[in-house]
C-alpha cells in the first residue's frame, strides 16, 4: 500500500473582475509584495499571473470586490478533495494567534469615550456642535461608554453648562485668555493635551472653517486618520467608527475605517445630523484643565472679525427653497426660479454644476461643498441629481422634482416628480399659485 | 525665498457618471484637470514672485501621468516643477499625502540653499473634497497655518510678516502670522492666468523633476497604503424609495402643475 501522497492547498492567481474596478488609487498595487500588479492608464490593475503568489493581499484591500482568487480546474479538484479531507474529520487549519493582533488590541482598549468638540467664536456657540451631541451620544450608548464636550476659549464655562444640556455628561474645559480667539496653534496643543491625557476613542468636529482647521492639524499630529464630510455614523461590532461620506465628487458613497489607530476623527457638515434635544438644567461634571501658554508665544494675532453685515440669503435655514441645475441653460432663466420663490416666501438654490457654471454665487449652493438644506419644499428644477446634491438636501419634508429625463436620479429622492420642460412648467406653477392667491383674495 | 504651491491632478468630477446597469463609475473619455482651487494657489505663488522676487515652485504628487498638472504650472510661469510620484506612494490617504509633500518641500529648500515662506494650497480638492492635506503640511513643517483665505492684505518682508483675510462662516477674520507660513486659499483670492503661446512652447521642453522614495527616503510605513490609518471598507450607490411622478408634465405643464398644488394643498404643506 502505498502511502497517501499529501495535498498542497493550491493559492491560486489574482484576477480582476471586468468592470468592477474603480480605480481607487492603485491601492492593490500598493498592496502587492512582489510587484505583479501594474496599472493600466485606465487606473485599472493588470496581476501578471507568473508573479502572484496568490496571497490574497490585492483581494482584500479591494474597496470595490474588483479583486477575485482565480483557480485552474486541477487546483479546483484538489481544493474539493481537501474539504472533503477535512468533513471527513481531519483537523482544520487554526489560523495563527498574532502577537501584533494582541498588542493592538490592548492600544485600542486604552482609548475610550466619545468627544465632540464645541466650536464658538467670542463665547457663542455653533450649532453643528449640538447637532454632533445627538450622534455623539448614540455613538456613545452603542458602545456603552461616556459623551464628553471638549469647551476650549475664554469665559466659556456657560457652554459646558449647555453641552450638558444637549447630552453630554462630562465637559473638558481649558479656559485661559490665550485661547480668547481661535488660533491653529494654541487650540491644536490644548486638544492635543487633552488627547494625550485623556485618550478617547471617537472625536467628531463640526465640517466648519474652523472644525476643518482644527481637525487636520490635530489628526496629523497624533498620527491617527481624520475622514472629512461625514453623512453616516455608526459602529461595528468591534467598536470601531464606520464613517460614511460621499466619494469620487459625490458620484457614490464610501464608509471609511481607521481601525488600527485611535483616537478615530470625523468631521460632520452643519445640518445633516438632527439637532439634539435640549434638557435645561442637566447637569455633569466639567474638568478643568490648563497649559503653559501665553499670548507671547502665541506668533499668530487675530487683528480683527468682520461679521458679514450684508445679509446674505441664508438658503440654509429657509423652508422653502427652488433650486436649478444644468438644466436652466443659463443665469438670464433664474428669474424665473426667483418669481416662484418670491410666490412662495422663499429662497433660490443652486446645484454645483451651475454655480461652477458661474450662473449662481457660491453662497447659493445645495450639497456636499455647497450647504445642507432641511427645507419645508424642495423645488429642484433641470437638476439631474449627483449624490453630492442629493445628499445636501434629501432630509428636506417634500421634494418636488422638474426634469425632462424622467431616468434622472432626482426622481428617486422625489415626493412629486414632474417630468416635462421645466421653462413651461415653472411658469405654471407660479401662475396656479398667483390664480389661487387673487381668488382667496376675492373671497 | 520660495513660493511653493501644492497641486493635484484630478478627474474632472462634474463628468463622472455612474452606469444604471452595474452600478459602477463610468470613467472612460473623463478628462484630468489641474484642481480648480489648486490654480488659485498656483497664480498666488506666481504674484508673490512677480512682486517680492519669490522662486515660484510647483509641487505634487501622483501617478506619472500628473506631469500634465506641473506642465500647466510651468507653463503659467512657475520656475521649478516636481512631482513626487513611486507606486510607493500610491493609496495614500491625507496623513500620508501630508507626509511625502512635507518631506519634498523640506527637500525643495535644501537643493535650493535657500528657505520656504509661504506654502500655497488649495481649500479643497474636487474629488477628494476633505481639505486635510494643507493643515497636514502645516502641522508636519511646523509652519503657522492660515485657512480659506480670500485675500493677501500684506506681506511685510522686512519684519517676515503676512496679513490675510480669512472667509468663515457668517465672517471674515483679519489674521496676522509670521513666515513660514501656509495658506490655503479659496476662489475670490485672485483670477489665475492664462499662459501665453511663448510660455505654453517653452513648457513643453522644460523638464518636471520627478522624485520617488530614493529620493525622499521616508519609511515605507508612513506612506502610501501602509502608512495610512483610514481605508475604504465599502463602496456603494445609496438605494432610494422610487419618487412618485405626477401628471403629464410634457403634455399638459398647466394640469400638472395644478395637481401638484393640489397635492400639496391637501396635505397643508402651502399656505396661501
Amino acid at each position: 500500500m502505498t502511502e497517501p501522497k499529501k495535498l498542497k492547498k493550491p493559492r491560486g492567481k489574482a484576477r480582476l473582475i471586468e468592470g468592477k474596478c474603480i480605480a481607487c488609487g492603485a491601492r492593490c498595487q500598493s498592496a502587492c509584495p512582489v510587484d505583479a500588479i501594474e496599472m493600466s492608464d485606465a487606473g485599472e490593475p493588470i496581476v501578471l499571473s507568473d508573479k502572484c503568489i496568490g496571497c490574497v493581499k490585492c483581494v482584500k484591500v479591494c474597496p470595490a470586490e474588483a479583486i477575485e482568487m482565480f483557480f485552474t480546474p486541477e487546483e479546483l479538484k484538489i481544493l474539493e478533495e481537501l474539504a472533503e479531507q477535512q468533513a471527513a474529520g481531519a483537523a482544520p487549519v487554526v489560523d495563527e494567534e498574532d502577537a501584533e493582533e494582541a498588542a493592538l488590541a490592548k492600544m485600542l482598549a486604552a482609548y475610550r469615550g466619545v468627544w465632540v468638540f464645541v466650536e464658538q467664536t467670542e463665547g457663542e456657540p455653533a450649532t453643528v456642535s449640538w447637532e454632533l451631541m445627538g450622534v455623539g451620544a448614540q455613538l456613545a450608548k452603542e458602545i456603552n461608554t461616556e459623551l464628553c464636550a471638549i469647551v476650549i476659549g475664554h469665559g466659556v464655562e456657560h457652554l459646558c453648562r449647555e453641552a450638558f444640556s444637549y447630552g453630554a455628561t462630562k465637559a473638558y474645559l481649558m479656559d485661559q485668555e490665550v485661547f480668547r480667539f481661535y488660533r491653529t496653534e494654541p487650540y491644536l496643543d490644548a486638544c492635543c493635551h487633552l488627547i494625550d491625557k485623556y485618550k478617547p476613542e471617537i472625536i467628531l468636529m463640526g465640517a466648519t472653517g474652523m472644525g476643518r482647521d482644527l481637525a487636520g492639524a490635530v489628526a496629523t499630529r497624533v498620527k491617527t486618520g481624520l475622514t472629512a464630510d461625514c453623512t453616516g455614523l455608526d459602529v461595528d461590532d468591534k467598536r470601531n467608527l464606520r464613517q460614511t461620506r460621499p466619494a469620487f465628487g459625490g458620484n457614490i458613497m464610501a464608509t471609511i475605517m481607521c481601525d488600527k489607530f485611535r483616537p478615530q476623527m470625523a468631521t460632520v457638515r452643519p445640518h445633516v445630523m438632527p439637532m439634539s434635544e435640549k434638557k435645561d438644567g442637566a447637569a455633569g461634571e466639567i474638568v478643568r484643565e490648563q497649559i503653559a501658554l501665553n499670548e507671547a508665544d502665541i506668533l499668530t494675532k487675530v487683528i480683527e472679525i468682520i461679521r458679514d453685515t450684508k445679509v446674505g440669503i441664508d438658503i440654509a435655514g429657509a423652508e422653502f427653497i427652488v433650486s436649478g441645475g444644468r438644466g436652466m441653460m443659463g443665469p438670464e432663466n433664474f428669474a424665473m426660479l426667483q418669481e416662484l420663490a418670491d410666490e412662495l416666501g422663499g429662497v433660490v438654490g443652486a446645484s454645483r454644476s451651475a454655480v461652477d457654471a458661474g450662473w449662481m454665487p457660491h453662497d447659493r449652493q445645495v450639497g456636499q461643498t455647497g450647504k445642507t438644506v432641511r427645507p419645508k419644499i424642495y423645488i429642484a428644477c433641470g437638476i439631474s441629481g449627483a449624490i453630492q446634491h442629493l445628499v445636501g438636501m434629501q432630509d428636506s419634508d417634500v421634494v418636488i422634482a422638474i426634469n425632462r429625463d424622467k431616468d434622472a436620479p432626482i426622481f428617486e429622492v422625489a415626493t412629486y416628480g414632474i417630468v416635462g420642460d421645466l421653462f413651461q412648467i415653472v411658469p405654471a406653477i407660479t401662475n396656479r399659485l398667483r390664480e389661487l392667491k387673487a381668488s382667496r383674495n376675492k373671497g | 525665498m520660495l513660493a511653493i504651491a501644492c497641486i493635484k491632478q484630478v478627474p474632472d468630477t462634474t463628468q463622472v457618471k455612474i452606469d444604471p446597469a452595474t452600478n459602477t463609475l463610468v470613467r472612460e473619455g473623463i478628462p484630468f484637470i489641474v484642481n480648480p482651487y489648486d490654480t488659485h494657489a498656483l497664480e498666488e505663488s506666481l504674484r508673490v514672485k512677480d512682486r517680492f522676487g519669490f522662486r515660484a515652485v510647483a509641487l505634487s504628487m501622483g501617478p506619472p501621468n500628473a506631469e500634465a498638472a506641473l506642465r500647466k504650472a510651468l507653463s503659467m510661469g512657475t520656475d521649478d516643477a516636481i512631482l513626487c510620484s513611486d507606486r510607493c506612494f500610491g493609496g495614500a490617504d491625507t496623513l500620508a499625502t501630508s507626509n511625502v509633500l512635507s518631506a519634498a518641500i523640506k527637500k525643495i529648500a535644501e537643493e535650493a540653499g535657500d528657505e520656504v515662506g509661504i506654502v500655497f494650497c488649495g481649500k479643497q480638492t474636487i474629488d477628494g473634497d476633505t481639505a486635510q492635506v494643507g493643515p497636514g503640511i502645516a502641522s508636519r513643517l511646523g509652519f503657522r497655518q492660515l485657512t480659506l483665505v480670500d485675500k493677501i492684505l500684506s506681506l511685510d518682508m522686512e519684519k517676515r510678516t503676512i496679513r490675510v483675510s480669512r472667509k468663515l462662516e457668517g465672517r471674515h477674520e483679519i489674521v496676522e502670522a509670521p513666515l513660514p507660513v501656509m495658506l490655503t486659499v479659496v476662489r475670490e483670492l485672485n483670477r489665475p492666468r492664462y499662459p501665453t503661446v511663448p510660455m505654453r512652447l517653452t513648457a513643453v521642453d522644460a523638464s518636471v523633476k520627478v522624485w520617488n522614495n530614493e529620493v525622499l527616503k521616508l519609511d515605507v510605513n508612513t506612506i502610501g497604503l501602509k502608512g495610512s490609518p483610514t481605508w475604504v471598507s465599502r463602496i456603494f450607490s445609496p438605494e432610494r424609495d422610487k419618487g412618485e411622478i405626477i401628471g403629464d408634465g410634457a403634455n399638459d405643464p398647466q394640469g400638472t402643475a395644478a395637481l401638484l398644488i393640489d397635492k400639496l394643498l391637501s396635505k397643508d404643506l402651502l399656505a396661501l
